[in-house]
This record gives C-alpha cells, sequence and structure tokens, in this order.
C-alpha cells in the first residue's frame, strides 16, 4: 500500500509541472479558450494551438502507443499528468469526446490504414470528433434509436435524426450507430460507422442549453452515404461497438468538473460569515466535511483503478461509480455555495469566465453531468445488476423485431 | 504510487476469510449476544493460536512486527464476520497505547503478554452519556492513586489492565494512566449496551495503584492520537460489516418474491443496493488511505483517519438499516441476523468518540490546511 510516487513516478511529475509552468498560456488565454465563451471559433482555434503544442512535447495522449503520437506511458504516469494539467489549471475541453471515446474504439476497430492516418489528427487536435448516439426517442434506451442504414453497393445510406450531439456543428468526424436490419430484435439490428461531417445530406442546428450556450446539436441525415470501408465492427455487431465506446466513456478517468470541493474550501478558509470563520461553524462544517469524505473518496477510488490497471488487472466494479458519486456532489457543492452568499447569491456575471460567478455557472451546468453519458437511474441500474447481480427490469421489447 | 493490498495480504486476507467462517465467528457473536457472555473463549482461542494478537506488536517485544495494514486486512475481516473477541481492543486500543509510549517499563511488561495473547487490557475513557472534554474529567489521579468511575470500557470484565483517563492536578492537565485490575481498589461490573457481542464494563476506582503513561498532563493529546490510530482498522471492521449486510441483502433481494417479481428486480429494491454499494466503495477508497498513511505515520493522517472513520460508519449504518429493511418483517426477529450488524454499526459509531466529534476534528484538520493531497 503506497500512495506516494515512486522515484520514476516522482521524475514525471517533475516533467510535467516543469513543462505546464513553461508552456501553460496565461490566465487571459486560457479563459478565453473555455467552454462557453462568447467566441467559440477564436476559443476552438486556441485550444488546438495547445492540444498541438501538448502533442509536440509528447503529453497529448500520452498513454496511446507511439506509432499514434502517443508515448506507451502507463496508467500511472497518465494520472499524474492529468493531475499536473488539473492543478496547473490547464485548459481541457473540446477534444474529450474525441480522445476518450471515438479514439479507443477506433483503435479496437478500425483498420491499420485508419488507425494510421485519423488517430495522430485527433491526438494534435487538428480533427475534432463528435458523438452521435442519441437520438428523440433513444437516450437512455440507446438501442430504441432509428437512424436508418441501407447498404447500397460499397456504400450505406443514413437517413435519421441525432441529437445533443455536443460539438457537432464544428466535428470534422462522428462515431454513428444505426439502424441496418428492423426485422430482429432492437440490440441486434444495429451497425457502427464513423463518418465525414461534411458528408452531403448532413445538417446540424445548434441547440440552446440553460446555460446560455449552444454546445450541443439536433443532427439531421438526408440519405448521407458512407462507405462500407467506415464500418467499425461487424454488420449488426453495433450495440457491441457501442458498449466499447460507453465503457471508455466511464473509464475515461477525466476531471472532476470545477468548481467543485477544493474550490469550495478554498474560499471558505477566507470567509467570515456573521463575524465568525466560515469553517467554524457547525452547519458549515457538517457539509463540508461530507463533501470532503466524498471527494477524497472519488479520488482514492481512482488511485484504486489505477493501481488495478498497471498490475495488468481489470479495474473491478468501484470503476462504476467514479460518476454517479462526484456528480450528484458538484449540484450540490454549486447549490451550497450560491446559497451562502445570501441575496447576491442570485447574481450571474456578463462573462462565463470572468471567474465571479463560477458557482452560479456550476448551478446552472450541474443538472447536464446527472443525465450526459448515463443518467444517475441508469448508472444505479448498471451497478445493480451487472455489479451486483440483481435480477433485470422485465422488458417488454428486447426479444421482438423491431419493427414489429 | 501502489494503492491496494499486496499479494502476501490477500493471502492473510483470504486465510482470515476461511478461518472466521470455518469457525462461524458470526454464529459465536449470536451465542455470546444470547448467553450475555463476555466473548467467545474458542473462538478468542483460535484466533490467538493463529498469532494474529501478534501483527503489530514489534518483535523486540514478543511480536510480530507486521504494519497497520496488515492489520487493517484482518479487521476487516472480522468486523464481517462481528468476531466477538477482544482482539481490537487489545491491539488496536491498549497494544497501540503503549506502543505509542514504546520505552515505557509498562510496554516492556505489558506488551509481550498481549502479543502471547495471554492478557488482555482496556482503555477506561467515558465517563457517562454525552461528549467528554478535559474540563469535564471527573476521574482524578492523586499521585499514584486513582479514584472516579468509568463506563463502556471495552472487554472491561476480562482485561488485566485499563488505560485510564483522569484529570493530574499535579501535572495540570489530563494524565493516561495504566491500572491494574485484579488489584485492590478496583470493582467493575458487566453493563447491558446495545450490542451484547462485545462485552462491556463499569470501572469503579477507589484509590487504586496506577502509573501515568507517557508524559504527565498530557493524556489528553495521547488519547487523541491514540484513537487517530484506532480509528483505522475499525473503519476497516466497519467496512467488513457493511459489506457482509450488501451481501446478505443482495442473497434475500434475489430471493424472496413479491407480486410475481424478485424483489431485487424492484427498482426501490435495486437503488438502495447500488447506494450501499457506493457508500462502502469509497469508505473502502478512504480507509486505504488511512492505513496508508498510519503506516508511514503521513502528517496527513488525522485528516486521513477521521475521513476513515465518518466513511465507513456512516457506510455501515447505511448498509445495516437498509438491509433490516429489505429483509421486511424477518429482519426484525431476533432470529434473523440484520440486528446483529444493526448493534454493531452503532457501536462502531460511538466507541472513539461520536460523529459529531469526528466531524469537527476533520473540519479543524480543513481549515488548518493539513487535509490536502499535495504531493
Ligand atoms: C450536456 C449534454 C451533452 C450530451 N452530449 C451527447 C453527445 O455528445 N452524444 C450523444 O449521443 N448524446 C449526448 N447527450 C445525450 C445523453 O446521453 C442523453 O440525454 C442521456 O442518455 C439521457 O437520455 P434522454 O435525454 O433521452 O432521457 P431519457 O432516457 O428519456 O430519460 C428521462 C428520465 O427517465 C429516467 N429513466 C430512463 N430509463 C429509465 C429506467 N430504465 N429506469 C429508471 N429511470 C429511467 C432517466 O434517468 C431520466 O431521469 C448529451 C446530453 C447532455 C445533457
Amino acid at each position: 500500500m503506497d500512495f506516494q510516487d515512486s522515484a520514476s513516478e516522482a521524475e514525471v511529475r517533475a516533467d510535467a509541472r516543469a513543462w505546464l509552468a513553461a508552456n501553460l498560456p496565461d490566465a487571459e488565454a486560457r479563459r478565453s479558450m473555455g467552454y462557453g465563451v462568447a467566441d467559440e471559433a477564436a476559443a476552438l482555434a486556441l485550444a488546438k494551438t495547445w492540444q498541438a503544442r501538448k502533442a509536440d512535447a509528447g503529453w497529448a495522449c500520452m498513454h496511446w502507443p507511439a506509432q499514434y503520437g502517443g508515448r506507451g506511458a502507463s496508467p500511472i504516469e497518465r494520472l499524474i499528468f492529468e493531475e499536473e494539467e488539473r492543478r496547473a489549471g490547464a485548459p481541457t475541453g473540446f477534444f474529450e469526446i474525441g480522445l476518450g471515446m471515438a479514439g479507443p474504439t477506433l483503435q479496437a476497430y478500425a483498420s491499420e490504414e485508419q488507425k494510421a492516418s485519423l488517430l495522430p489528427r485527433m491526438l494534435r487536435g487538428q480533427d475534432v470528433w463528435c458523438q452521435l448516439f442519441s437520438e428523440p426517442a433513444a437516450g437512455s434506451d440507446l438501442a430504441a434509436l432509428r437512424m436508418r442504414a441501407v447498404r447500397d453497393g460499397d456504400d450505406w445510406v443514413l437517413t435519421g435524426q441525432k441529437t445533443w450531439t455536443s460539438g457537432a456543428h464544428y466535428a470534422d468526424y462522428g462515431i454513428i450507430v444505426a439502424r441496418s436490419d428492423p426485422s430482429l430484435p432492437k440490440h441486434r439490428g444495429l451497425t457502427f460507422f464513423f463518418v465525414d461531417m461534411r458528408s452531403p445530406g448532413i445538417t446540424t442546428r445548434q441547440i440552446r442549453q440553460i446555460t446560455g450556450p449552444a454546445d450541443f446539436d439536433d443532427v439531421f441525415f438526408d440519405e448521407v452515404r458512407v462507405a462500407d470501408s467506415q464500418r467499425l465492427g461487424a454488420v449488426g455487431a453495433g450495440w457491441q461497438v457501442a458498449l466499447t465506446t460507453l465503457m471508455n466513456e466511464r473509464l475515461s478517468l477525466g476531471d472532476v468538473a470545477r468548481p467543485g470541493y477544493e474550490e469550495l474550501v478554498a474560499r471558505l478558509r477566507m470567509s467570515e460569515i456573521g463575524g465568525r470563520p466560515a469553517l467554524e461553524q457547525a452547519d458549515i462544517a457538517a457539509r463540508v466535511t461530507d463533501w470532503h469524505v466524498r471527494s477524497r473518496g472519488v479520488a482514492f477510488t481512482r488511485a484504486r483503478i489505477i493501481t488495478a490497471l498497471s498490475r495488468g488487472q481489470e479495474p473491478g466494479p468501484e470503476a462504476s461509480i467514479l460518476k454517479l458519486a462526484s456528480t450528484a456532489m458538484f449540484q450540490e457543492i454549486a447549490d451550497f455555495a450560491t446559497g451562502l452568499e445570501d441575496q447576491g447569491g442570485v447574481l450571474l456575471a456578463e462573462d462565463r469566465q470572468a471567474g465571479v460567478a463560477d458557482f452560479q455557472f456550476a448551478y446552472l451546468f450541474s443538472p447536464s453531468f446527472r443525465v450526459a453519458g448515463g443518467t444517475d437511474q441508469i448508472l444505479r441500474n448498471i451497478i445493480a445488476e451487472r455489479v451486483l447481480g440483481l435480477p433485470p427490469e422485465p422488458r417488454v421489447d428486447k426479444d421482438v423485431p423491431f419493427n414489429s | 504510487m501502489d494503492f491496494g493490498f499486496s499479494d502476501e495480504q490477500i493471502a492473510l486476507r483470504d486465510q482470515a476469510r476461511r478461518v472466521l467462517t470455518a469457525r462461524d465467528a458470526l454464529g459465536a457473536a449470536r451465542r455470546v449476544t444470547e448467553a450475555g457472555l463476555d466473548h467467545d473463549a474458542a473462538l478468542w482461542g483460535e484466533i490467538r493460536a493463529l498469532g494474529w494478537p501478534a501483527i503489530t506488536i514489534p518483535e523486540r517485544h514478543g511480536g510480530l512486527g507486521l504494519g497497520p495494514v496488515d492489520l487493517c486486512v484482518v479487521a476487516e475481516e472480522l468486523g464481517r464476520s462481528l468476531a466477538p473477541t477482544p482482539f481490537a481492543t487489545n491491539l488496536y486500543l491498549a497494544a497501540e497505547a503503549l506502543m505509542l509510549d514504546g520505552a515505557s517499563e509498562a510496554a516492556a511488561r505489558w506488551l509481550p503478554l498481549l502479543a502471547a495473547g495471554e492478557a488482555s487490557g482496556t482503555v477506561a475513557i467515558a465517563e457517562g452519556r454525552g461528549e467528554l472534554t478535559p474540563e469535564a474529567l471527573a476521574t482524578r489521579i492523586d499521585g499514584t492513586r486513582i479514584d472516579g468511575v468509568k463506563v463502556a470500557a471495552p472487554d472491561g470484565l476480562a482485561a488485566d489492565f485499563a488505560l485510564v483517563l483522569a484529570r493530574d492536578a499535579a501535572a495540570g492537565g489530563a494524565s493516561l494512566a495504566l491500572v491494574e485490575l485484579g488489584g485492590k481498589g478496583v470493582c467493575r461490573q458487566p453493563e447491558a449496551t446495545i450490542d451484547p457481542s462485545r462485552g462491556h464494563a463499569e470501572l469503579r476506582f477507589a484509590g487504586a495503584p496506577c502509573t501515568v503513561l507517557g508524559r504527565a498532563g498530557d493524556g489528553w493529546g495521547l488519547w487523541n492520537r491514540l484513537r487517530d490510530r484506532a480509528a483505522v482498522p475499525f473503519a476497516f471492521e466497519a467496512i467488513g460489516g457493511a459489506q457482509a449486510c450488501l451481501e446478505a441483502a443482495i442473497g434475500w433481494a434475489r430471493e424472496r418474491h413479491t407480486f410475481g417479481r424478485p424483489i431485487g428486480s424492484y427498482q426501490a429494491i435495486k437503488h438502495t443496493l447500488a447506494d450501499m454499494f457506493v457508500a462502502i466503495e469509497l469508505a473502502r477508497s478512504n480507509a486505504y488511505y488511512a492505513a496508508w498513511a498510519l503506516s508511514v505515520d503521513a502528517p496527513q493522517l488525522t485528516g486521513a483517519a477521521a475521513s476513515a472513520r465518518i466513511a465507513a460508519t456512516d457506510a455501515f449504518w447505511l448498509a445495516a438499516r437498509e438491509n433490516l429493511q429489505i429483509h421486511g418483517g424477518l429482519g426484525f426477529t431476533h432470529e434473523s441476523d440484520c440486528h446483529l450488524f444493526y448493534r454493531r454499526a452503532k457501536l462502531l459509531a460511538v466507541n472513539l468518540g461520536g460523529p459529531r466529534f469526528w466531524r469537527a476534528r476533520l473540519a479543524g484538520e480543513i481549515m488548518a490546511g493539513r487535509a490536502e493531497l499535495e504531493r
């Protein structure tokens, strides 16, 4: 049992820290490339420059194989760099869906040629990828999707609608699941592809969120031709491929959203309420200690997962709890921190990145984390059924032809 | 970083689980509860024969000199099986206190006996209902004599000595003093508690001879350092207990049918079980960190121990009450095991100070900036 860096890990950490200190864009530039700023195109351009700089120095996706631009780093080394990025306040965003979900799916299913041409570009931030899974009638129940894929010679023709697709309006590529055989039961008639988002017949329409900006889109496919060579996995095996993607989504050990526990404590340590230090007040201390224990629990659970991976084991069932545990806390903390500001807690700021109303924006943003990428309820179902082995829900539509 | 049990520790855990299952430790807890015993002598004999009481005691005092993580591995299994023995009191508390002051004569005398399982110790802190403060301490040391009444001393009936927290006017504070319980001036009697699977006693001292442990006047500080350390293996016991509740509840949820379906197929049950699982895993992760902090005496130990304590006792409370709930009417019967865990959950939530104390202790560490994860 050792929580400390080994000598070689400490070296990686020191390297990462030094490189970030020397290369991190200044605070102003970091703000202008954050999510939700007014000028999205400018932010994306800045983020691409930063991603390329990381790639040049060998820090981008350092756990990927060298031939795709990584350096075959261990899970622990990857965690160390991510910790240092977070500590330094390095920008994230724009590339997570590509690097965290599309990348691993391509690595598992694409041809060598495709991997050699697509993965290095993805890693450098040259291409942005999106995930075209959800539809108006298929979210939690993803296998109920209706997007049609009809074989036509060497091509497939895709028609239908996707929705809630983050970044579709600026993405270069997307991964997509479509129904290739409606006469089969719902999980069996699906096929998985990647598509060029500039293909004729694709239109995107931005959807405005409760936070103001429009980060996600409706995406309409009107007889879009996709080469059969862009199919990932066998015809009819789309569900298995999608599960690979989703597994990586839950495994991409990514950030706990900010501002969260650390930011709350930093603020409370400086605050007095009613003339007394905030943290000395029992009601505040009770809440804060609760979040302390939970946020540390999440961080240490991540350390257990990384340890399992680096011992060459599959992560145990504990991996399934990270998202459920951290997103609820993010929302609770935002609610609490804004409430502490009393009547002033209602005030938003013009500029989301200005740093004066972070918890207010978090309050507005936080519900999305409990929905996207598996809702709280679905995650509890998954834990109960797959991890704890409880009997499945009765499913009336499981074994009947989709079009019946 | 290598944040998990080693292969040897996993082997130790498996051995512990095998033995405690084969010896039906849970059945022993029921027997002790029903017969009003202090502990289960046969099981305690078995544990002594296996050498577990020597685990953390240094070799120069006749122990095995293993680390706190090894102790935690065993603690989790003892908690899972509710093993009714003085192991925890002896090792996490009595031996640990003597080791905090390892140079003392008392350590040289008692540690080898504790390691061999030939003697037992207890700690006597509480004096009644309510949070004890240094000001409220009524037990008094006068030179080498002690007077006062202590309650809820764990395994106090079987113990050969007690470490007693008392006001020490001469030293200008409180001291922790060792009192031999077989001698004169000591009167003890069993107490009824919420968890009868573990014996507790009232100890009355009337001019009993005592020796101060550590620096006179530093008793309160010593007790706080001691409970930081003891909180870690006790957190593992709570996690073991919570895990046993989760497994029992899952078993019943798959077996019991209502309205033509197993109750485990209803989301109200499923989601409760998922919440238990999440709470237990978060607690386990906190406990790992505390075990590591204890093993290297990290400056974050107090915060880490408090976090592990809070997470583990909360998880056990959740798991124990929902396990009982999921068992329905059966869960409320004496015949089911649910209540044994429900009882133990309360004991482990208050035995080193209640939830309020630990939250305040953690808040103090957070405020002082000592609970950071800086690497
Ligand atoms: C910010 C954001 C970004 C997103 N980005 C993407 C993206 O890039 N690509 C993409 O494909 N999708 C994306 N999504 C979509 C997201 O994956 C879905 O919203 C999510 O899976 C839920 O599906 P739904 O919206 O259809 O809700 P529904 O599935 O209709 O759920 C509605 C409610 O019913 C509950 N519910 C549903 N089924 C059950 C059940 N069996 N048991 C108990 N309760 C149940 C849910 O938990 C929820 O509370 C994004 C969503 C958000 C909010």
